[in-house]
């Protein structure tokens, strides 16, 4: 398996605050990889400067083998990654289906249809609610949205920040079974959660992230073993 | 009556034209650009030289005001605010009247403080309707202003840079995310704010016919209060906002005083701000969930 995404002795400040520090990881293709982690570890900091949304003062990230140091974050995801941020982050004024189209910027607008009619097809709900501001979705319903919206890209890295953050069990559940879907149809996938327990039940591999470093490494059932990672983040 | 509602609508039509331009680089660049008023005034002097100095045909004097302008808008932003779009709001706030003061001082040297008499561009007669005389120029100024408000709805609502444009004015990370150059898309905001305000130059400076440095700053500020006053950031409201203020000044002036106009003006906005904070279309800020 060659690898989709690298990262390489990264380093990230926020002004004197040092969030990470030279971490070093990959994901290969066709993965699921997780990044868990306690609350401040520095999870979003990673995908945020990955995503070219911040810039990192040292160290390399690589994208199917090309560097993306110093290309903007709009540029990044014309070369094939989606972030679906923390928060959701939908555009509460716009319609769902635009903001799904917002998804597809990027891309001629003949394929858009496609596209369109695929996520729909994977989240019927926001086929029902196509017309509706985003903002009066629910939290699932913006969740599902968020997810839409970095499909319509057709990445072949979908980065996730926290998915199931505030939602009630059941759409936790949901959630995962989608990522799962998505990744069994083709999509690699990194995902940062909190909710261990769910994140390690599906991921291929694994990195635990404490206050900015990569203390942990190792397969899913191998890390939901550690008697360490068991006793910080499953509850003993 | 009516002569007084017509005239009303006229001058609303340009500061609703002005305050479209305010809005507009509000809701996408949280600033309040306060040179705004003074590329009015460049647009008035550049369709002021090129028929007075050069005597092209009018059309053409508007459309070289309206391109001159669009670019100055662009370079103001690539040079005055783009360097500042992580500084505090306060400085971006300071830049921008320092902006303001700049182009006034450079039209100052340029054409001096004289007035320049500005050249009728619009020459057609005036309507009789009812037994009022309605002149040509109150019925283009509001027909523009209808026309540039059906365009620019239009546009934010149904084209992929419009609806990009909304995107970025909500949420700029979440917009990057989706490959939208943001600082592409404020500087289009920029560029078609200033194209407007060319030409509520051209049909301000027709209305009223004396041109000086300082002939954009007195309609820049109601066109900014105007845009308050409808909701900041709302396009309908820096419409209805920009008419019931010319509406409003208009018929003050009539029936009242021409001295107290516009304090009666701003005394309008005040009672609309205490009533209603954000303005009569403003939306509440967003809530996250
Ligand atoms: N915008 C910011 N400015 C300053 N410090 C920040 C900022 N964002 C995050 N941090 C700090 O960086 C560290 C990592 O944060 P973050 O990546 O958000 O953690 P996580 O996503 O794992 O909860 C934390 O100590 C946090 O306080
Ligand atoms: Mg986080």
């Amino acid at each position: 398996m060659s690898s989709i995404l690298s990262v390489t002795d990264l380093n990230v400040h926020y002004g004197s605050i040092h969030a990470l520090k030279g971490i070093t990881f990959e994901v290969k293709e066709g993965e699921i990889v997780t990044l868990i982690g306690a609350n401040g570890a520095g999870k979003s900091t990673t995908l945020n400067t990955i995503s070219g949304l911040l810039k990192p003062t040292s160290g390399k990230v690589e994208l199917l083998g090309e560097s993306l140091m110093g290309c903007p974050a709009h540029k990044i995801v014309e070369k094939g990654m989606a972030l679906c941020p923390e928060g959701r982050r939908v555009f509460s004024q716009l319609s769902v289906r635009e903001n799904l189209e917002m998804g597809a910027y990027t891309r001629p607008s003949s394929e858009i249809e496609d596209s369109l009619s695929m996520v729909y097809e994977q989240f019927p709900r926001l086929k029902e609610r196509s017309k509706q501001t985003a903002g009066t979705l629910s939290g699932g319903e913006q969740q599902m949205l968020a997810m839409g919206r970095a499909l319509m890209s057709k990445p072949s890295l979908m980065m996730l920040d926290e998915p199931s953050m505030g939602l009630a069990p059941i759409l936790v559940e949901q959630i995962f079974d989608i990522i799962k879907s998505l990744n069994k149809a083709g999509t690699t996938i990194l995902l940062v959660e909190q909710n261990a327990q769910m994140a390690l039940s599906i991921a291929n591999r694994a990195y635990v992230l404490e206050t900015g470093k990569i203390v942990i490494s190792g397969t899913g059932e191998e890390l939901l073993c550690d008697e360490a990672v068991r006793k910080a983040y499953l509850g003993g | 009556m009516l002569s007084y509602l017509i005239n009303g609508i006229s001058l609303g039509s340009v500061y609703a034209i002005i305050a479209l331009g305010y809005t507009m680089v509000y809701g996408i660049a949280k600033m309040l650009n306060f040179a705004h008023g003074d590329v009015i005034m460049i647009g008035g002097y550049m369709a002021f030289c090129s028929s007075s100095y050069l005597g092209w045909p009018p059309i053409i004097c508007v459309l070289f005001s309206i391109v001159v302008c669009t670019v100055l808008g662009i370079i103001i932003e690539k040079l005055a605010y783009k360097p500042l779009r992580a500084a505090s709001s306060l400085a971006v706030l300071i830049t921008a009247i320092g902006v303001s003061y700049f182009l006034q001082n450079a039209a100052l040297l340029i054409w001096s403080s004289n007035p320049k008499a500005f050249p009728n561009l619009i020459n057609l007669p005036s309507l009789q309707i009812g037994g009022t005389q309605i002149s040509a120029v109150a019925l283009i100024t509001i027909a523009a202003c209808i026309v540039i408000m059906i365009v620019l709805t239009l546009f934010t609502n149904k084209t992929k840079m419009g609806k990009a444009m909304r995107a970025v004015s909500e949420d700029k990370g979440a917009a990057q995310l989706m490959g939208i150059n943001v600082n592409g898309t404020i500087s289009l905001t920029f560029a078609i704010g200033s194209g407007l305000a060319a030409i509520a130059g051209v049909l301000l400076c027709t209305a009223y016919p004396t041109l000086m440095p300082t002939t954009g700053a007195m309609p820049g500020i109601k066109a900014f209060t105007a845009a308050v006053f409808g909701g900041i950031g709302s396009i309908p409201g820096a419409m209805i906002g920009g008419i019931l203020l010319g509406i409003i000044e208009i018929f003050a002036k009539a029936y009242i005083s021409t001295q107290l106009s516009d304090a009666i003006v701003f005394a309008v906005l005040i009672i609309v701000l205490i009533v209603k904070p954000t303005g009569l279309l403003g939306k509440k800020i967003a809530e996250k969930v």
